[in-house]
């Protein structure tokens, strides 16, 4: 059913990585993101690749979840290593009429695809240990200190959690309106790809004018509820950094040394 | 004993400009409306659509301004910039839609939004929302996303969250308006319970006769005055004057109502079916004898 829709595909699970506090997971992607652009030889992959399995381990999230993610990626996936695969010069393997497989091709084409893979594992290992709202105090909280230079980050974070409330209440509007149409039949299925583009003005249009009376509606719920913007605001949930955090975060840093003296400077 | 609400002589009105912004129209919502509510009162404000109710209600939240008149929220004067978060805290407001006054994603963080807001210290938060939640009895659910919960659940989520902000008085503008009979009996419990065994002011703006019945004070609305002001039992007993704003009165009521003009002897008003069977029942026994 369309409430039943998360987004960032939350899998609900009590491990380690779910406990751990939002920011040193944001952390962490971005660390393991940065790495795997740092790594130039496969004993750097596989360093990553054992980091990464022993993530999903700690995090009991099925690998059948994570995956999932990768059939979305897929084409970028195929596209990204066949050209990488015919397009590298180098010495030749095989080649018949102009097309040609170098030696090289072979191995930039196999990096791609560990890398891909892997950054789309990454980041999805997040999302699924993370709840969108934790997601965004620790967002919140990282981007702080751009608030120097007078970034918003408060009013941003809070824009983004009540688009999250209000996702699913859109879907599910959007799927009411598109039966009332349906119901005076309105065709959303067949015709040209501009006649179907042109079928769903009929769509946005109320669900625009619903969208901005709800968004009132809501801004006076909140001033009603003394909302004043961030400044003097409390929090019920503050984000704390707990033992395991310093572990984690002393975790990634052994991985990212690791990751520098094995897959850049050893065997490069 | 000071006043709650008090009103002297409120007046607002919207105007309607064109696209070059010249006033095209003013209209006048409320009109020199009087009105005084003491602590601890069930007030109910009736009125069919566009009497200027709801309007009158966003004054007590200072979520409008009069354009002329006062309003005073526990002494407070609404239009004193100073005491703008004062009267915002002391006078919760419940509106009509349940999923666009819910901002958090789980029960328990929309509960904790206003004590947030307020700048309360992380423990009495959650002090705050537990005892708020157990108050409307939606303590089971507070781990549960408002998307799952049914149309009477989410307000009472909303008003867990207005107790959550330890108001002394609560308004209600329309909160049942969306709702099957079920969640409508939900809501109209807790604010009784609320105004009951917490002793806040309930303020009910509604047009269902039914939740009016145990109401302290009621106030009828007609084009953004105030024309009748009384007990239920008064202003129930003037069913053809209700009839002429529009407005329906309790069924039990309208029967009363009814089997009087066809010469049943039956006291006026008649509020709930208890009475009715009473009355009926007393006069078959008279005629026995």
């Amino acid at each position: 059913m369309l409430r039943d829709i998360t987004l960032g595909q939350y899998y609900r699970a009590d491990s380690v990585i779910h406990r751990l506090d939002p920011r040193v997971k944001i952390v962490a992607t971005f660390v393991f993101i940065i790495s795997l652009f740092l790594v130039k030889n496969f004993i750097g992959y596989l360093v990553a690749g054992l980091f990464l399995c022993l993530c999903i381990k700690l995090s009991t999230v099925p690998p059948k979840f994570i995956f999932r993610g990768m059939k979305a990626i897929f084409f970028l996936l195929l596209i990204t290593m066949v050209f990488n695969l015919f397009l590298t010069p180098g010495e030749a393997l095989l080649s018949f009429w102009k097309i040609k497989i170098t030696k090289e091709g072979i191995k930039l084409a196999l990096m791609m695809g560990v890398r891909l893979v892997f950054l789309i594992t990454g980041s999805s290992l997040m999302t699924l240990t993370t709840t969108p709202n934790n997601l965004t105090d620790g967002l919140e909280d990282l981007l702080k200190p751009l608030k120097k230079i007078r970034v918003p980050v408060h009013e941003i974070s809070m824009m983004m959690s009540i688009a999250l409330r209000f996702i699913p209440i859109l879907m599910e509007e959007t799927d009411k309106i598109m039966k009332a149409q349906m119901a005076r039949c309105a065709d959303f299925e067949s015709g040209s790809l501009i006649n179907r583009a042109r079928s769903l003005v009929p769509i946005l249009v109320p669900l625009f004018i619903s969208a901005f009376r709800r968004a009132n509606d809501l801004a006076m719920a909140m001033e009603a509820r003394c909302y004043r913007g961030g400044e003097g605001r409390t929090k019920m949930k503050p984000l704390i950094y707990k033992k395991e955090d310093a572990i984690a975060y002393l975790v990634l840093v052994i991985y990212l040394a690791l990751i520098i003296v094995l897959g850049r400077i050893l065997f490069s | 004993m000071k006043e709650m609400i008090r009103t002297d002589k409120l007046v607002f009105e919207y105007i309607r400009r064109d696209e070059e912004g010249n006033v095209e129209g003013i209209t006048r919502a409320v009109d020199e409306v009087d009105m005084s509510v003491s602590p601890g009162q069930f007030i109910a404000i009736l009125g069919h659509n566009g009497s200027g109710k709801s309007t009158l209600a966003k004054h007590f939240n200072a979520l409008l301004y009069p354009t002329e008149g006062e309003v005073y929220v526990d002494g407070m004067r609404t239009e004193d910039g100073e005491h703008l978060w004062d009267v915002r805290q002391e006078a919760g407001m419940i509106f009509q839609n349940p999923d666009n006054q819910i901002i958090g994603q789980i029960v328990e963080e929309d509960v904790g939004f206003g004590p947030e807001n307020m700048g309360v210290p992380t423990d009495e938060i959650w002090e705050r929302v537990d005892e708020s939640l157990k108050a409307v009895r939606m303590d089971k659910f507070r781990k549960s996303s408002p998307n799952h919960l049914s149309g009477g659940q989410k307000q009472r989520v909303s008003i867990a969250g207005v107790i959550a902000m330890h108001p002394k008085c609560i308004i209600m503008d329309e909160p049942t308006a969306m709702l099957d009979p079920t969640g409508r009996r939900e809501v109209i419990r807790a604010a009784r319970a609320l105004n009951q065994v917490e002793n806040i002011t309930v303020i009910l703006i509604t047009h269902y006769m039914e939740e009016v019945v145990d109401a302290d004070r009621v106030f009828v609305m007609d084009k953004g005055k105030v024309v009748m002001e009384g007990t239920p039992r008064e202003v129930f007993s003037q069913v053809e004057k209700l009839k002429e704003l529009k407005l329906g009165v309790p069924q039990v009521t309208l029967l009363a109502h009814e089997l009087r003009k066809s010469g049943v002897p039956l006291p006026n008003p008649i509020l709930t079916r208890k009475e009715l069977v009473d009355a009926l029942v007393g006069i078959r026994n008279s005629r026995k004898k």
